[in-house]
């Protein structure tokens, strides 16, 4: 019954995003923007995903996911600006002229090649997750102090990719890029094609992430959620566990970021400040954590209010996403995934305690 | 001698929790730890199994010291433990419990490529049987009443297959048939383990104390014999009574 279900919902999913959203694009009745939106949002979710590992399973905090996500942003940012920047034959991007730079720093060099790029945008997250990682876990780092940590850290990074020192573009980011792989971005067809990416990948990212919950490795990460204690003295290096999931989320949210990045245009450290970093937590809480479903759908759901919120009384988003988040925490645990069970439950109480009176 | 330890000492801010001269364990020995409250039983355990450190001392398990290790290391050398408090993970199914406990190898990859196998299926089948939880084996742990989670910690700790099971008041918050029947268990299981039992239930301590019986009193080895010599110790009396005498004083 309960497989059933899911089965419907997945094709649901597909039929609506993979071929009636299309179609609308194709048919006329959908701008391309609107396409390109959701998009973005598959990218959200695909980190959503990420974060739903590492907190909604494993019961670990993180607050650095939209720090992950940015590095996976900026790695292609480079590659596109340094390919802009040679098509049109300059030395540097506009940006460092400005700021008087003579050489391109260093750390510039790999990215103009696309593959080293993707390499570098994969590994650069996963070696600050792994690094992070293991220095928290091994002095056992846990709960509320993990999350003030992590949410410490990526302030700390956004100060420094706020620099123009840091050579990153400071606060106003990197923008203004043409092409991809020889593509023009501005080209409908390019945007439909990376909405269709995004799609693909969101898809085999939560196949993914459903393999390994559904794994014994994922069963294990719910046991330490529940008693870490219990874990180890079951015999399983909990330090090991925690890094492998860290490392993965990171993954996840690079993922995100790399494919974020060509659909928006653009990329500044705003993406990764606190309340961006507290907003991807809260597409998880409300979409209802520890469900992967609700990883998903909690991400489309948020992003899509606030692009309708923000157009209709664009002051007063973040007090809707905060009456919302109160409101999840107090009334529905389980998030939008679980409003069914949740209400269900209640109900069935109700029921008992009338049955019992009368 | 199984499990040798000398002069083991811990305090917390000052008070000496314990403070142990010697105590050793045969292979296969089922030894019951009695004592008042705050006489250091669970402390014992929580160091031997490495949740708490010591201050100094020495515990050699098969000839090997154990004193600093990890909690990990110290599971893998094969020592299980239960809880007072039962510990299970109130969040998975009994069968996920006991799969997750079940003896195996228990790195990353491993659990990322698991696949069961009949043997497994019919070893947690098995102890799940002689627990009694085979009509709860896919709810959800959390759901148990305390003695059903008391029963499936103890199926954790049989499942891990340790040469040690230290095991912690196993008989709390159990109905008087709930606890002769987890008498008569550790009794099966002592055949094939070494176990060393706290309890406070004095009928549960007379069915299973068939050999030695520790006492301690705050921190220190009172005495130790047979349960007959232990019940008519005077000193064993008076502690329990909370009368202090000089014998006790001058301990």
């Amino acid at each position: 019954m309960k497989t059933k279900n899911n089965i419907l919902l997945y094709i649901l999913f597909i039929a609506f995003f993979a071929i009636l959203l299309p179609a609308g694009y194709l048919t006329g009745l959908l701008s391309v923007n609107t396409i390109s939106v959701w998009g973005r949002y598959f990218c959200f979710a695909i980190a959503a995903l990420g974060i739903d590992l590492i907190w909604g399973y494993t019961g670990i905090l993180s607050m650095c996911q939209a720090f992950f996500f940015c590095l996976g942003s900026y790695g292609i940012a480079m590659h596109l600006l340094l390919k802009k920047t040679v098509a049109a034959g300059a030395a540097l991007p506009d940006f460092m002229a400005w700021n008087k730079i003579e050489t391109l720093p260093f750390f510039w060099q790999p990215f103009h090649s696309f593959g080293w790029s993707v390499i570098l945008c994969l590994l650069i997250p996963a070696a600050f997750a792994f690094i992070i990682g293991l220095v928290l876990f091994r002095s056992r780092i846990k709960g509320v102090y993990m999350a003030i940590i992590t949410q410490a850290l990526t302030l700390a990074m956004w100060l420094i990719f706020l620099r123009n020192e840091t050579n990153l573009g400071g606060t106003n980011g990197l923008t203004d890029f043409n092409s991809i792989l020889g593509y023009s971005l501005s080209a409908s067809s390019v945007k439909l094609a990376l909405y269709l990416v995004s799609l693909a990948v969101l898809c085999t990212a939560y196949y993914c992430c459903y393999r390994i919950t559904h794994s014994k490795f994922g069963k294990v990460l719910q046991a330490i959620r529940d008693s870490e204690s219990r874990v180890s003295y079951t015999a399983y290096k909990v330090v090991d566990y925690k890094l492998a999931v860290f490392v993965v989320a990171a993954l996840l949210a690079a993922v995100g970021g790399m494919l974020y990045l060509p659909q928006t245009g653009i990329i500044t450290p705003g993406r990764m400040d606190v309340k961006a970093s507290v907003e991807m937590v809260m597409w998880v809480a409300l979409g209802g954590r520890g469900n992967l479903k609700g990883a998903v759908i909690g991400a489309l759901l948020v992003n899509f209010l606030y692009s309708i919120c923000t157009s209709l009384f664009p002051d007063s988003w973040l007090f809707i996403l905060g009456f919302l988040f109160v409101i999840t925490v107090l009334y529905f645990d389980k998030g939008f995934m679980g409003l069914g069970d949740t209400i269900r439950q209640k109900f069935s109480a109700t029921r008992l305690k009338t049955s019992q009176t009368h | 001698m199984l499990l040798n330890v000398n002069n083991l000492s811990v305090s917390f801010g000052g008070v000496h929790a314990l403070n142990l001269d010697h105590f050793s364990l045969r292979d296969k020995e089922l030894r019951v730890i009695i004592g008042p409250n705050g006489a250091g039983k669970s402390t014992f355990l929580d160091i031997i199994c490495g949740k708490t450190k010591a201050d100094k001392g020495e515990i050699t398990f098969n000839g090997k010291s154990i004193l600093g290790k990890s909690e990990v290391q110290i599971a893998e050398t094969g020592i299980g433990r239960k809880f007072q408090k039962p510990s299970v993970f109130p969040g998975l199914t009994v069968y996920d419990n006991l799969l997750l406990a079940a003896k195996m190898k228990k790195d990353i990859f491993t659990s990322l490529f698991f696949k069961s196998t009949p043997a497994l299926e019919e070893k947690i089948h098995h102890v799940a049987v002689k627990l009694s939880l085979t009509n709860v084996m896919y709810k959800p742990a959390g759901d148990l009443s305390h003695g059903q989670k008391q029963w499936l910690e103890i199926a954790i700790v049989v499942l891990q297959d340790p040469t040690l099971m230290l095991i912690d008041e196993p008989a709390a918050g159990m109905s008087d048939e709930e606890t002769e029947k987890t008498g008569a268990l550790l009794l099966e299981l002592s055949k094939s383990h070494s176990i060393i039992v706290i309890e406070h239930d004095m009928k549960f301590v007379e069915q299973i104390a068939n050999e030695l019986v520790t006492v301690l009193v705050r921190g220190k080895r009172l005495m130790e014999g047979t349960f007959a010599e232990v019940k008519n110790d005077q000193r064993v009396i008076d502690c329990y009574l909370g009368r202090t005498n000089a014998q006790l004083e001058t301990l």
